[in-house]
């Protein structure tokens, strides 16, 4: 079976004199990776420069809020059934009076956790989602951690601020972009 | 008087000392660098503007490393093992001629002292005694490890040194005709102008001259010693800490050695084109000592630029060449080189019976029109049809 054209037939002649002086198949051989060295690296100093990962890279889980500010999530608990690691665990609790500019339907999860050392990234939560309410941002990436009682993210680290609104934007423009952390923080 | 001369010279040994282990550190991030910028990576870059303090972070790991002896090992050769190898790759550095001469004035007459550890009149054959101890170093310590793999690096390593030397020892003799001493500056001092550099007058020579000299630093294609696919470490594989450093460490400093001798005698050691018009012309123009001291930190600057080219040439070549099968290497060295070692010395001779100094250069020419004519006449394989 031939899957490319580039094999090679290998053969076992005897070499010819020149071939058997080494030297000019060494000095080609030096010439090769001498013009390597010259060569432009293709490495990224990682921590001090990011590459843009795409529009549809899963990093950092986000919470998101609606036009208004409030926040979508019903703690319906879908995605919770619909995570194979079984990382995200939540509370209900039902709106009081007084606080519709906060949580926009009368349910709404007053715990809402996502352990990240189970976390895989697989992005079922983000589809199960029928409110649109947790999304795995393109552009942020879950921090490095030390500490056991670091792993566990809550609401705190998962709600969207209201100065930093995430976009996912899907146009061909971004793509240029390369580093920090918020690519897009247009507010919605 | 004397004391002065002794004095001058003590601080040139003591400089080229420092220099070696210097440069010897320095080697290893080298080493380290142009492996990655040869391989299209970056290389160390995190300890330091650049990764410069890579060699003193290396240092501390090994230091603080555990130092480990196998209770089954023979101590005392255990720990003599890597002595051995860092003496004697220290001591070869003495007689290399770094550079002209350091000119002081005292009571109205001037003085000249070589830049050079030891002015002795049996320099190379001083440096062949000491290159052939550093086997001892490592035969001593892989057989003193008990352990199968590095006796077994520990024989390579001495069957292929003693193999080499003689196709190393051989290709110098032609040199050694031409110049009639054994002195390495005043072989220096033969090649002082261009076209008598000995590169020009003995190029199949200088190529056997380097190979051996590859192999004599156990360096690729010929670091079977410590072939790691086949012999886990080859014979410092039970060495632990600062042992293992010195080791690694001695490895370059006989590279640094063997830059230096093979610029001092082929390369027209520090001799560089038109030195004598600018030194003339330094003389003239800062007076006869400061400007003879000023030449002299040229020539002091030019050696080390060959020298740096040939260390880098060896990182170069480890990084383009395979390792020899360990036949390959003992077919190369006793069946190649030492045939045509003693080739060479004949034609030479002969040459010299006419004052022809050139005429190592009928061999390598022979050998290209051999070459080229074995081309010609092979005929062109067909191409075998492949099967789709």
């Amino acid at each position: 079976m031939q899957l490319t054209n580039r094999s090679k037939q290998v053969s076992n002649k005897e070499m010819t004199l020149a071939e058997k002086m080494y030297l000019p198949a060494v000095i080609s051989g030096l010439a090769i990776t001498i013009r390597h060295f010259f060569r432009k690296k293709p490495t990224i100093q990682y921590p001090e420069v990011k590459k843009y990962l795409g529009p549809i890279y899963r990093g950092h889980h986000v919470l998101k809020r609606d036009e208004q500010g409030r926040e979508r999530c019903t703690a319906c608990g879908l995605c919770a059934v619909a995570c194979p690691a079984e990382a995200i665990s939540m509370i209900a609790a039902e709106r009081k009076k007084g606080e519709e500019n906060l949580y926009r339907e009368e349910k709404y999860a007053a715990v809402y956790e996502i352990n990240m050392l189970r976390c895989i990234f697989c992005g079922l939560c983000e589809e199960a989602c029928p409110k649109q309410a947790v999304y795995l941002r393109h552009d942020r990436m879950v921090p490095v951690f030390q500490e056991r009682d670091e792993v566990v993210y809550g609401k705190d680290k998962l709600v969207e601020k209201l100065d930093d609104r995430y976009v996912r934007v899907n146009n061909s423009e971004v793509k240029t972009t390369p580093t920090e952390p918020s690519l897009t923080r247009a507010a919605t | 008087m004397d004391v002065t001369v002794l004095i001058v010279k003590g601080i040139i040994i003591l400089v080229i000392f420092g220099i070696t282990l210097l440069i010897a550190t320095y080697s290893t991030y080298a080493e380290r660098k142009v492996a990655a910028f040869l391989q299209d990576r970056i290389g160390p870059n995190r300890a330091g503007p650049w990764g410069l303090l890579q060699p003193i972070a290396d240092a501390g790991k090994m230091f603080f490393k555990e130092d480990f002896i196998p209770s089954q090992a023979s101590k005392w050769l255990f720990i003599l093992g890597p002595c051995l190898a860092m003496l004697t790759a220290l001591m070869s550095s003495a007689v290399i001629p770094f550079g002209d001469s350091i000119r002081f004035a005292w009571n109205k007459v001037n003085y000249d002292v070589a830049v050079q550890g030891i002015e002795i009149n049996i320099g190379v054959l001083y440096i062949f005694g000491v290159v052939s101890l550093g086997v001892y170093g490592v035969m001593v310590g892989g057989w003193a490890s008990n352990n199968k793999f590095s006796l077994l690096g520990a024989i390579r390593a001495a069957s292929q040194n003693i193999s080499y030397e003689i196709a190393l020892g051989l290709s110098l003799i032609a040199i050694l005709m031409m110049t009639g001493s054994l002195s390495v500056r005043s072989i220096v001092n033969e090649q002082a102008s261009f076209f008598e550099w000995n590169i020009f007058t003995q190029p199949l020579g200088f190529i056997i001259f380097l190979t051996c000299s590859f192999a004599e630093c156990n360096r690729t294609p010929f670091d079977l010693p410590e072939c790691e696919t086949e012999l886990v470490g080859g014979y410092h594989t039970e060495y632990s800490s600062m042992k293992l450093g010195f080791y690694l460490f001695a490895e370059y400093i006989n590279m640094f050695v063997s830059s230096a001798f093979i610029s001092a005698l082929y390369f027209g050691g520090f001799h560089y084109p038109f030195m004598n018009e600018v030194s003339g012309l330094l003389e003239k123009s800062l007076g006869v000592v400061a400007g003879h001291n000023v030449a002299t930190a040229l020539t002091v600057v030019v050696f080390f630029a060959k020298i740096f080219f040939f260390i880098f040439f060896f990182m170069w070549v480890r990084w383009t060449l395979p390792r020899f099968r360990y036949d390959q290497l003992m077919n190369l060295g006793w069946k190649t080189f030492i045939p045509l070692a003693i080739l060479n010395v004949v034609v030479t001779g002969a040459g010299l019976l006419y004052n022809f100094k050139y005429s190592s250069w009928l061999i390598a020419i022979v050998m290209i029109v051999l070459a080229v004519t074995s081309i010609a006449r092979t005929p062109k394989r067909e191409p075998i049809p492949q099967k789709i």
